[in-house]
């Protein structure tokens, strides 16, 4: 199989891919994890014809998902740089596709003989693809980040939430961490500086999966794990996918009216963290499009004297 | 109480020749993936032992119309810790593809495919989206459509007509 990119030197070069979610409604993980990039001197390119992972109609006919994830990688592969996703649920399912070209040939056939008459591209399996958190733990390291740290975020609490499509399936990840007991976003955390803490649950899916499903029973998740996190007074929650963010963030108030409850917990990026603790301003980094108000948050920050 | 009459024998080897669905009749029902499932824990609507159960005993008609099977929320918990491999998620979108051969298709899912088809994205990207994209000094997007409105079209899940009607 041919492998360019992964031997490629250019390492801290990567196309950013964005998927449905992001450039729409998480504007602030886009700003922030490009500002983190350019101050960690990792280089992030755009293809605008980039559409959905696929992973939406995985459910409804498989091929239609593989097809428009080929699609996807055959673009990037023109451009022959590894592709970094920041959402979860599109990682796994870019992840999973290129494997599966990758490794069944008959597969690959049909792909790109589909895919070029269609669409004219086709994708012969050079692309890695990989998620921006994933970079940050295994390519920049805790140790380089906690080099850079110039703010004090030493009193901030803060409740990582790993999510799913980060570590599982672990087979397509091939086992890149425990998914029972992972450690990168806990270490990611500490690196800036700011307490990871451990609550109940802490593994637990968000329930966006079932949202467009059924409304309900992704709420009452979400609210579980809400709960969770309030009883262990967290100053706020880390995401490192944005479905996740819509569960928690883009309903808390609905959680809250539902459950007759009140939150009112910060939903923070982890590269909102980060910039905050490499000494980038709230402003900088979106902080004013989160929903959920983080002023508290930013007050407990001690800048250090220049 | 079922009917052992009306079961289809066949069904679990329609499952098991259908891309993710191979290891079904690996389950020997030990109920790990019910016992650690997430939405188990909020519902009694969804439960993927109980599901596997059915399809193997060839209760076709059910499964398949069944809401229930749309429900799973692909942690992927269950994935890591079955003892048989069956890959409960994979093997819940091998029934959900049967389902929708055979006319099961969800309105949410019927609504996903024309965003999809008209948009390439779930979400669409409209100039005020890149307004507020160019105001943060995002890169703009393209409304690009045309390429997965074909592969939706050419795979026989969106007509031009759906559009209009």
């Amino acid at each position: 199989m041919k492998n360019r990119t992964e031997a490629n030197p250019r390492e801290s070069e990567y196309t950013l891919f964005l998927g449905c979610t992001v450039p729409v409604r998480a504007l602030n993980y886009e700003i922030s994890a490009r500002k983190v990039a350019e101050k960690l001197a990792l280089h992030l390119s755009d293809i605008p014809d980039f559409s959905c992972c696929g992973y939406p109609i995985k459910s409804v006919n498989r091929y239609a998902y593989l097809l428009m994830a080929a699609r996807n990688l055959a673009l990037a592969e023109k451009k022959g740089l590894p592709l970094c996703t920041l959402c979860s649920a599109c990682c796994g399912s870019l992840t999973e596709a290129n494997h599966e070209i990758q490794e069944d040939e008959k597969l690959r056939k049909r792909i790109n003989k589909d895919l070029f008459e269609w669409v004219g591209l086709r994708y012969e399996g050079g692309i890695r693809v990989t998620h921006f958190i994933r970079i940050l733990d295994q390519e920049v390291g805790s140790l380089r980040i906690s080099e850079q740290v110039l703010a004090d975020l030493s009193s901030l609490r803060v409740a990582p939430h790993y999510g799913c499509h980060y570590t599982k399936p672990s087979t397509i990840y091939r086992r890149t961490e425990d998914p029972e007991d992972p450690k990168s976003l806990d270490e990611l955390i500490k690196a800036t500086g700011a307490q990871s803490i451990q609550y109940e649950d802490k593994l637990q899916c968000c329930g966006g999966g079932v949202l467009a499903i059924d409304e309900k029973i992704a709420l009452a998740m979400a609210h579980k794990k809400l709960d969770h996190l309030q009883a262990q007074q967290a100053d706020a929650m880390i995401l490192i996918c944005p479905f996740c963010n819509v569960m928690y963030e883009g309903n808390q108030r609905k959680i809250e009216k539902t459950f007759q409850t009140e939150y009112k917990m910060p939903i923070l990026y982890y590269p909102q963290l980060l910039g905050l603790a490499l000494g980038l301003e709230p402003d900088e980094l979106g902080m004013k499009m989160n929903r959920v108000r983080t002023t508290e948050l930013v007050k407990k920050i001690n800048r250090r004297a220049d | 109480m079922i009917d052992s009459r009306t079961f289809d024998p066949n069904f679990k080897f329609l499952i098991s020749s259908e891309p993710g669905g191979e290891n079904i009749k690996k389950c020997f029902s030990c109920g790990t993936c019910t016992a650690g499932c997430p939405v188990r824990e909020v519902t009694d609507d969804y439960n993927p032992r109980r599901i596997i159960r059915m399809a193997i005993l060839g209760m076709k008609k059910e499964v398949l119309s069944s809401l229930s099977i749309w429900l799973c929320s692909s942690c992927y918990t269950c994935f890591e810790r079955c003892p048989q491999d069956v890959r409960i998620p994979e093997l819940m979108n091998a029934i959900k593809n049967i389902a929708v051969r055979e006319g099961y298709l969800p309105s949410s899912m019927k609504s996903q495919l024309n965003l999809l088809a008209s948009y390439g994205r779930l979400l669409e990207v409209t100039d005020f989206e890149n307004e507020k994209r160019k105001e943060s000094d995002l890169p703009l997007l393209h409304g690009q459509t045309e390429d997965i409105k074909k592969i939706l079209e050419k795979l026989g899940f969106y007509r031009e007509e759906q559009d209009r009607g």
